[in-house]
């Protein structure tokens, strides 16, 4: 990490958007209490690209559903600009891996409104905002479209916008280009940021992918499974595109490889 | 001004890395639950629990009103039924049944019978005990050929809307009638369509068979009592005429209401084919 720039600590001024506090999570099956976490804290700040990184098993869905509000903590707490979060609500925004998150009945452009109307905004201007966001992830063309007469990525766009559309604090993605193929999946990580770029806006990313972890973020934490507790944070802000396959971004990814897989050897 | 001005960079924070990880407090990663919280993960301990709600409702209700000759409590019913059960009426009558059952062998009667157990014509004798001759006692009997119909799919369908959908529906701040009524009731749909469409069905049969067998209702015949009569007076073309009605309403119904419904609907937002 020669090139790294000097870190800036954060200072008072800064304050965290989100901070989690110890968070144990517990989920119940039929007959057992799982622990999905244990004891994670990790802060985030205004502008970040968060990644939540690990391999299946580590939790890392789970804690993004408790940021949302689906989850409660049995442990610690979520806090969003201070306030502890208790339930789902329009600040933060979710964005998911399944397709079948549009509401079919729906078409794109109405998908993007409604959750702008179902907040109280006029219908005139819940419709300009959603044209306008519509542009932003290149789907004017499809404002009128059915869900269902589109492509997998562009779902995503229109999720993505329709997220984006509520100016949420923070933006949630839980594995939202898995279920893409390569290409595409390779197209809408740099859509996702060039809108980043253009907009700055703070996002929480779920990934088992280190590639794309360390692509897409600029803070990585690194979950061990079973149960989820924290390996590591990592910063990856000074990675984009033009530096994947490169020796660095790789030495990185190697890094990464051996703290989630390599037990026996420890991380340095 | 400059804060506007200026990109929002997200800070540097140094980086770290634990190469021991702390204890876990919670002990084990899946713990067994506690007994009760596992038995009531059974849904039929749950059922257990609203039958026996439903059986004390049933008797104070019995109980209260006191008049065994419009509605026996439930001690009686059970009393009854051990009675019948014991000096073999039911089990004889319930043979005759299940012969005609599996004499019938046509697969298609046979799901029928089973998720239309209580004839809704059976119910007739009841209602006009209950509401006398006329509209209230055919209404009864149409509600109930209709409303298990309805409620199993509407029921289907609700169970069958994705983890997902109602996950983005909550985080719209969508919660209580608002939810069910702009997310679940719309991504049911399909289901519902389709208990509306077997329910129409029982409601038309049932309501053409209730005149067929008790006649006029509030003076005025409708097409069963046309069939009726036609048979008494052995117009066997006028029964046919009546039959052919009652098909041709049912096409008419199925072919253009349910198709127009469904073409702009759930054909239309991909639910369907």
């Amino acid at each position: 990490m020669k090139h790294m720039p000097t870190p800036q600590y954060p200072d008072a001024k800064v304050k965290p958007l989100l901070e989690v506090d110890g968070v144990t999570l517990q989920y119940k099956t039929r007959d057992h209490l799982v622990t999905a976490t244990s004891e994670v804290s990790f802060e985030i700040f205004p502008g970040d690209r968060f990644v939540l990184l690990g391999p299946s098993g580590c939790g890392k869905s789970t804690l993004l559903k408790a940021i949302a509000g689906f989850i409660r903590p049995t442990q610690g707490a979520i806090r969003l600009k201070g306030h502890e979060v208790t339930r789902p609500g329009p600040d933060r925004m979710m964005v998911f891996q399944e397709f079948d998150q549009l509401m079919p009945w729906k078409t794109v452009r109405q998908n993007v409104a409604f959750p702008l109307r179902a907040n109280g905004m006029s219908a005139g201007e819940a419709d300009a905002r959603a044209v306008d966001v519509l542009e932003k992830v290149n789907l004017t063309k499809f404002v009128d479209a059915y869900p269902h007469m589109l492509s997998g990525g562009m779902k995503q766009r229109v999720a993505i916008a329709r997220a984006m559309g509520m100016r949420p604090d923070m933006l949630l993605m839980d594995e939202p280009y898995a279920a893409l193929d390569a290409l595409t999946r390779r197209k809408m990580q740099q859509e996702l940021l060039d809108l980043w770029d253009d907009i700055r806006f703070t996002v929480v990313f779920v990934t088992h992918s280190i590639e794309e972890a360390v692509l897409i973020g600029n803070r990585i934490l690194v979950l061990s499974p079973h149960p989820g507790q924290v390996k590591a944070e990592l910063n990856s802000h000074h990675f984009d595109a033009s530096h994947q396959g490169g020796a660095e971004f790789q030495t990185l990814c190697g890094r990464i490889h051996t703290m989630l897989f390599d037990e026996t050897q420890p991380a340095h | 001004m400059s804060q506007t001005a200026m990109k929002l960079e997200p800070v540097i924070r140094p980086e770290y890395v634990r190469t021991t990880l702390p204890p876990v407090k919670t002990g084990a990663v899946e713990a067994p639950l506690p007994f009760v919280q596992r038995m009531f993960a059974h849904a039929i301990v749950r059922r257990a629990l609203v039958l026996v709600a439903l059986a004390i409702v049933w008797e104070i209700y019995g109980r209260w009103l006191d008049n065994p000759l419009i509605f026996p409590s439930f001690t009686e019913t059970l009393r009854a039924l051990w009675d019948n059960i014991i000096n073999g009426r039911i089990p004889q009558r319930l043979g005759v049944s299940m012969r005609i059952l599996v004499i019938g062998t046509d697969l298609l009667s046979t799901l029928t019978a089973m998720f239309n157990p209580m004839p809704a014509i059976a119910l007739l004798p009841l209602a006009l005990l209950w509401f006398g001759l006329g509209v209230p006692s055919l209404i009864f009997v149409i509600v109930h050929s209709v409303l298990w119909a309805v409620a199993l799919n509407a029921h289907a369908g609700f169970l069958a809307v994705s983890e997902t959908q109602r996950m983005a529906g909550q985080t719209f701040g969508l919660r209580g009638l608002r939810f069910v009524v702009q997310i679940l009731i719309p991504a049911a749909f399909p289901s519902i369509l389709s208990g509306l469409k077997i329910g129409w069905a029982f409601a038309w049969r049932t309501l053409i068979a209730a005149e067929l067998v008790f006649g006029v209702s509030a003076g005025q015949g409708g097409l069963g009592w046309f069939i009726f009569e036609n048979r008494n007076l052995l117009e066997t073309p006028g029964v046919f005429a009546g039959l052919m009605t009652v098909m041709i309403v049912g096409l008419f119904i199925e072919g253009v209401i349910f198709q127009t419904i469904e073409r702009y609907t759930v054909r239309r937002w991909g639910m369907q084919r």
